[in-house]
């Protein structure tokens, strides 16, 4: 009864608190949205207005109708089901973007001279939209999943998994909508302005003690491996968000804001950033990613647990020195650029065992990558995570970055980990998680899959192709000399060279997100519970763990 | 302090550090006895999810 009555205190408490949160920031936006001095202030004041006061609206009517106290025996599965559908959204979103400025690249025309849809100002849409819209629901899901199930524990806090959930999806509107609007601090993947970073700082706090408090209730002594990457990946991108926008507004009341850093500090602290971003966010979250989902749909454990430990010490350790590579034959020490090079090809090594390990859990399984595609996608996965991780360092080294920087390679190289690792495993997991999270027997369509599969390989592969050759042909018409010594090319006549592989590219890209297509319509049809057209050909963990033969059930939340 | 000399020290600590840092991650990861309770977590994520009962306690 003690226990009770504490719990009751304490869940009071957190009521009280979230309120109060919710009645200030609700304050707050409407002061911005009043008082706001410019205009794209004034209107991310009305977002944060109604958007917290919804919440307000939201919790009192739960306070005032003193409802049951929710069961919380089970897993808190809610935020989770939320989470999927915004990361299926922003990746529609995302991949439609990154395809009609592809198309823009290859007809400028498509800008429409208008500011809001130029080539500047919707390509941090893209990139915001697929990393941390895309990319950051999947992680935030999937980190809630995988910590609950791995540490037989409840998600930690009550309002605080959703204040999660929709204080990033705010973070994610303030942010487009201010690219849209010009609102930037002009940094790559860090573009949105100090308001926009105070707010996703909270956001990620909040996050923190939500995943480290539920790993604290766990009963069992050990904490899975899957665990200790999404850890890495909270606590190293809290640490570069913060440090890399260390800013001074003008004006409390405005959205422009001033760097504190200058010169080449400030570009080392960006690519520190930048490249961390890379190495924790699209590396180390996802690799969480892999090191649970690729062992359940395989049924089997890790290869080995062992070299999945020392996979992470030394990933983490190396990848955090890699950053200088963004900055060769610039003005930063060149004992900065070898050390940069230095560390991205020591990568190699923890990259290729992370890898060598996800592959070779299939081993003795190796027949399921015929049967079943959604395995297969985790798989192929990995291995362009192998891949790309092997074309970096290759790109890090000086002389090969002279011919290969400010070109189209890095953009193909960039994606070959993007469309082929990050967005593959991702959906790879998301086709596990839809028939677990909504209590379905299968997807709605195994078939369905299966054409998601090569039409988005498809896609990927002459994305890649196209950009290498697009890339090195750049690279090599700018260093091309006649014999008097002078430039071969203007750069007009570089652009002009490669119009067919942009064209080649926005095609892989419409491929890609033709895909993506096939799988929200798959899911919508398995989510709405329409009975699965070919659920005897799909393998028994396709079901939730109630429709699997013979196993133990779980209670439904 | 001349640059060289920190620039030496700070080389020669920190690869020290490192290689004491990994020799420590590979002994932990391959030692002997800690092979069992390796093998009990690598099996965390095929039990089948059943009811944590954490919270009754707290």
């Amino acid at each position: 009864m003690a226990a009770a009555s504490q719990r009751d205190e304490w869940s009071a408490l957190s009521d009280i608190l979230a309120i109060g949160a919710a009645g200030f920031l609700t304050i707050l936006g409407l002061i911005l949205a009043v008082a706001g001095e410019d205009r794209a202030m004034a209107f991310h004041g009305c977002l944060l207005f109604a958007a917290s006061g919804l919440a307000l609206i939201y919790m009192l009517t739960q306070f005032v109708e003193k409802r049951e106290p929710a069961d919380t025996s089970g897993y808190a599965d809610g935020v989770i089901r939320a989470g999927v559908i915004a990361t299926i959204i922003w990746g529609l979103v995302g991949f439609t973007v990154g395809d009609i400025i592809a198309w823009q690249l290859a007809f400028p025309a498509l800008n429409f001279d208008l500011p809001w849809t130029n080539f500047g100002r919707l390509r941090p849409v893209h990139t915001s939209a697929v990393i941390f819209a895309f990319g950051g629901n999947a992680l935030i899901a999937t980190s809630f999943y995988v910590v609950q199930r791995t540490c037989r524990a409840r998600l930690a806090g009550k309002w605080s998994p959703w204040f999660v959930f929709w204080g990033y999806q705010l973070f994610i509107v303030l942010a487009a909508t201010g690219y849209v609007l010009g609102v930037t601090q002009s940094k790559e993947y860090a573009e949105p302005e100090w308001y926009v970073d105070l707010w996703l700082t909270i956001v990620w706090v909040v996050y923190f003690f939500v995943f480290v408090g539920t790993v604290a209730k766990r009963k069992d002594p050990h904490v899975y491996v899957a665990n200790w990457f999404y850890l890495a990946f909270i606590v190293t991108i809290a640490l570069l968000h913060i440090v890399n926008n260390v800013a001074v507004p003008v004006s409390l009341l405005g959205t422009k804001s001033y760097i504190a850093y200058s010169g080449v500090q400030d570009a080392m602290t960006q690519w520190w950033y930048g490249h961390n971003a890379v190495g924790f966010f699209l590396t180390a979250g996802f690799l969480g990613m892999m090191y649970y989902f690729v062992p359940k749909r395989a049924e089997r454990p890790v290869y080995s647990y062992r070299l999945s430990i020392v996979h992470f010490w030394s990933l983490i350790f190396i990848y955090i020195w890699a950053g200088p590579h963004h900055l060769h034959y610039t003005a930063l020490p060149d004992w900065a650029q070898t050390l940069g090079m230095t560390f991205s090809i020591i990568l190699w090594m923890p990259s290729w065992g992370g890898m060598i390990n996800g592959l070779m859990t299939l081993s003795g399984a190796w027949d399921k990558l015929r049967t079943d595609p959604v395995i297969r996608m985790l798989i192929v996965a990995v291995a362009f995570y192998g891949m790309s991780t092997f074309e970096g360092p290759l790109m890090a080294i000086r002389s090969v970055n002279s011919l290969s920087h400010y070109t189209d390679w890095t953009i193909g190289h960039v994606h070959s980990g993007a469309l082929g690792w990050v967005a593959f495993i991702t959906f790879g997991a998301l086709y596990c998680l839809v028939p677990w999270l909504w209590h379905r027997k299968a997807l709605y369509s195994q078939r369905l899959v299966e054409w998601h599969f090569w039409i988005a390989t498809l896609g990927i592969v002459l994305y890649i192709t196209s950009m290498w050759v697009s890339g090195i042909l750049q690279g090599l018409m700018w260093r091309a000399y006649d014999q008097l010594g002078f430039l071969e090319y203007s750069f007009v006549e570089t652009v002009e060279a490669m119009h067919p592989f942009y064209v080649i590219r926005a095609i892989g890209g419409l491929l890609f997100l033709v895909g993506a297509l096939l799988m929200a319509y798959n899911f919508w049809r398995t989510i709405r519970g329409d009975e699965p057209v070919d659920a005897t050909d799909q393998p028994s963990v396709a079901a939730a763990p109630e429709f699997r033969p013979g196993e133990y059930t779980a209670p439904a939340e | 302090m001349e640059y060289e000399q920190v620039a030496s020290i700070s080389q020669v600590a920190a690869l020290i550090f490192f290689i004491v840092l990994f020799a420590g991650v590979v002994l932990y990861a391959f030692w002997p006895g800690n092979k069992k309770s390796f093998d009990e977590a690598a099996k965390l994520p095929l039990e089948d999810d059943p009811e944590s009962g954490n919270e009754k306690d707290n």
